[in-house]
């Protein structure tokens, strides 16, 4: 059985202007110790994915309109709120990408750590500090004794987003979802989180989401990748296997139009074009305006997801093309 | 390969449009409101030299704090800095003021990080980048403007019909090239950007890269391209400086800068860029560094990297290395030989995966 099982996910966005389709169709799932990366560009409907996930999506305006979310062989979406509560923190916990915005600026650091044991396993007062000294240890904060008392914006930006993991960590939930846990920190500090991110799963044998749209993080860290383009997962595959030979052109195209440290280039290759609005999905395979491939078929029909091989799948009419080409 | 040597080849023989010296931007740090005592300095840039070459692109890079907006600003003459001088085509512009100062502004131009919050919501697209025709009108006449606005539209890749529409109603790879249209509008010589794509998505930051390569070929510019993300900086850049903690750590061509990185900040800094390859990736040997960037307000004594640095020994406390080509590599043929501050510089295998 899966840790977690997303199908056939469906969430809506109703506003003043008209229904934004965020998710269309998602499928996707991890397994324990499994890191799946779930890549995409803003608007993707990634971050959207996860909130519905977690059950933090603002209702209204969002709605999920179909699918289940099946975690440990229970549906989510239609567990009553009480129960999914005691679910979210204890079993999945998630780490935000901007630490200062997600904790509170006017309680301590440790405070707001003891809060996880007091709610969910009703320690005491002195227990739970004891136990946000030992979280922030293991989260490699230097002199941890010392700084328990101290409030978010005394730390660094690093520090903060080791509080974050430690504070999902609390209760050793049995899958992370970390929504681009490194975007806002300098290379050198996001070089210590993911260590120290993918030290800790291993340790615990966690499932592990992770949402960037960093293709470079995802190489060194994702067993498993998603790619995805306006609200639907357009290929999945092992790391290495996506990175060498991309079955779908969006990922191709992502790809080429990333400069890289090892090569100068002179023009870079470029997506044409812009993702589309979500609002105003074009018909047909929503890549088709921005394809260099695009025939007839791709404005008319939505491309299902084809399976490539036992690990790989693409949304792409002409994926075998794809893959004769390399 | 052959036409970037003759490249650089070119800018050794010409002049500097841009000549720093020992730039030092000092911010005081006061206690007391009535009477401010300085109490101390957040020492943002603290005594860089560098030059900037007609047609060339010289790339900065960093971590965040380590002083590289702070040096455009300077050069932007939008702060004036504690010493230090700043000259432009021979003259030094911290020095000047009032008409003289607004001329040679005309000449240096900035393009901003953030798309969102660089335009002003309630201006049109044609008003923003006609702005700085009001301020200087000899670019252009009144009655020429809008046909002006639009050809600049059209150059950075946007509708010329668009004029009339508001910031809001674009992406924000259109906004950046709006940025973009904006710098270019008074013809000038320097275009200071500052992490211009940094804010875009991936497929959207080459559509904007590749416009800025275009333009410099178009207009002859040279840049100042400041990032944090080492791979841009590659792409763009014919000379790379690699700032710490107010201080230039290391400066050379590109070559020399990622492929024969001497100072141990930039190794490890390369070390940790994540490279989108996960066979190349097993085969780096990554240097994860310890700690935080130590506050500029109270940087460490001598050399600045030390409190993080594997190598650091003794002297490295007392004495600050000088940004110079290390002794041993004086005379190497390859591209180690260029100015490295370090005690202990010197080359290491596999930083950057081949």
């Amino acid at each position: 059985m899966s840790l977690l099982e997303v199908r056939d996910l469906h969430v809506e966005f109703h506003t003043r202007d008209g229904v934004a389709k965020a998710v269309n169709g998602v499928d996707c799932g991890v397994e324990a110790g499994e890191t799946l990366a779930v890549l995409g560009e803003s608007g993707s409907g990634k971050s959207v994915t996860a909130q519905a996930i977690m059950g933090i999506l603002d209702t209204p305006p969002g709605r999920i309109t179909g699918g289940e979310i099946v975690f440990q062989g229970r549906d989510l979406l239609t567990l009553p709120g009480q129960e999914r509560r005691r679910i979210r923190g204890a079993k999945m916990a998630m780490i935000f990408q901007d630490a200062l915005s997600a904790l509170n600026p006017v309680l301590s650091v440790g405070y707001q750590l003891a809060e996880m044991f007091r709610v969910h396993q009703g320690a005491s007062r002195k227990e739970a500090r004891a136990k946000a000294v030992e979280l922030m240890e293991r989260v490699r904060i230097p002199a941890a004794r010392q700084r328990v008392g101290d409030y978010p914006h005394q730390f660094s930006g690093g520090m903060r987003q080791r509080i974050m993991i430690a504070m999902a960590l609390a209760l050793e939930p049995d899958l992370i979802i970390a929504d681009e846990p490194t975007t806002a920190l300098d290379v050198t500090v996001q070089a210590q989180v993911m260590e120290l991110l993918a030290d800790l799963q291993r340790e615990f044998n966690m499932g592990l989401i992770l949402i960037t749209h960093d293709l470079g993080v995802v190489a060194d860290v994702a067993d498993r990748i998603a790619v995805m383009y306006a609200g639907r997962i357009v290929e999945t595959a092992p790391v290495k296997e996506l990175y060498k030979a991309p079955a779908h052109p969006y990922t191709k195209g992502l790809l080429d139009s990333i400069p890289r440290l090892d090569q100068k280039g002179g023009q870079l290759d470029v997506i044409r074009g812009m993702p589309p609005n979500l609002q105003q999905i074009p018909p047909g395979c929503a890549y088709n305006p921005r394809c260099p491939m695009a025939r007839a078929v791709c404005r008319r029909d939505e491309p299902p997801l084809y399976e490539v091989s036992a690990l790989r799948a693409s949304a792409c009419h002409f994926w075998e093309e794809m893959c004769d080409a390399r | 390969m052959s036409e970037e040597s003759q490249r650089t080849e070119q800018t050794e023989r010409r002049e500097p449009i841009l000549e720093v010296r020992d730039l030092v931007k000092h911010f005081p740090l006061t206690q007391g409101v009535l009477f401010k005592r300085q109490v101390g300095a957040v020492k943002a840039v603290d005594g860089i030299s560098f030059d900037l070459y007609p047609g060339e692109t010289l790339g900065i890079v960093g971590e965040s704090g380590c002083g590289k907006s702070t040096v455009a600003k300077l050069l932007m003459n939008l702060e004036a800095p504690t010493s230090g001088t700043i000259r432009y085509k021979g003259e030094d512009i911290t020095k000047l003021s009032g008409r003289a100062l607004k001329a040679v502004r005309r000449n240096i131009q900035m393009v901003f990080q953030d798309p969102y919050t660089s335009l002003n919501p309630r201006m049109t697209v044609g008003d923003i980048i006609g702005e700085p025709f009001d301020i200087h009108p000899e670019v252009a006449p009144k009655g020429d403007r809008r046909r002006k606005v639009q050809e600049l539209l059209d150059v950075v890749g946007l509708n010329p019909e668009y004029v009339n529409r508001y910031p809001h109603q674009f992406s924000g790879g259109q906004r950046q090239r709006i940025g973009i249209a904006r710098g270019l509008a008074l013809r000038p010589e320097i275009i200071v950007a500052d992490e211009p794509v940094s804010a875009l998505d991936v497929s959207v930051q080459a559509q904007v890269v590749n416009l800025m390569e275009r333009l410099q070929d178009e207009f002859g510019l040279s840049y100042m391209f400041i990032a944090h993300d080492l791979s841009i900086v590659r792409h763009i850049s014919d000379r790379v400086g690699v700032m710490y903690l107010g201080k230039m750590a290391e400066i050379g061509s590109d070559e020399e800068i990622y492929e024969h990185p001497t100072h141990p900040y930039t190794q490890a800094l390369l070390s940790a860029v994540p490279v989108p390859d996960p066979e190349a990736e097993g085969r780096r040997e990554r240097i994860v560094l310890e700690g935080d960037v130590p506050s500029p307000a109270n940087p460490p004594s001598g050399c600045r990297f030390r409190t993080r640095c594997w190598k650091a020994e003794a002297r490295c406390a007392e004495e600050v290395p000088l940004l110079a080509i290390p002794t041993p590599f004086e005379k190497a043929e390859s591209g180690v030989a260029h100015p490295s501050a370090c005690h202990f510089a010197e080359e290491r295998a596999a930083v950057v995966a081949a």
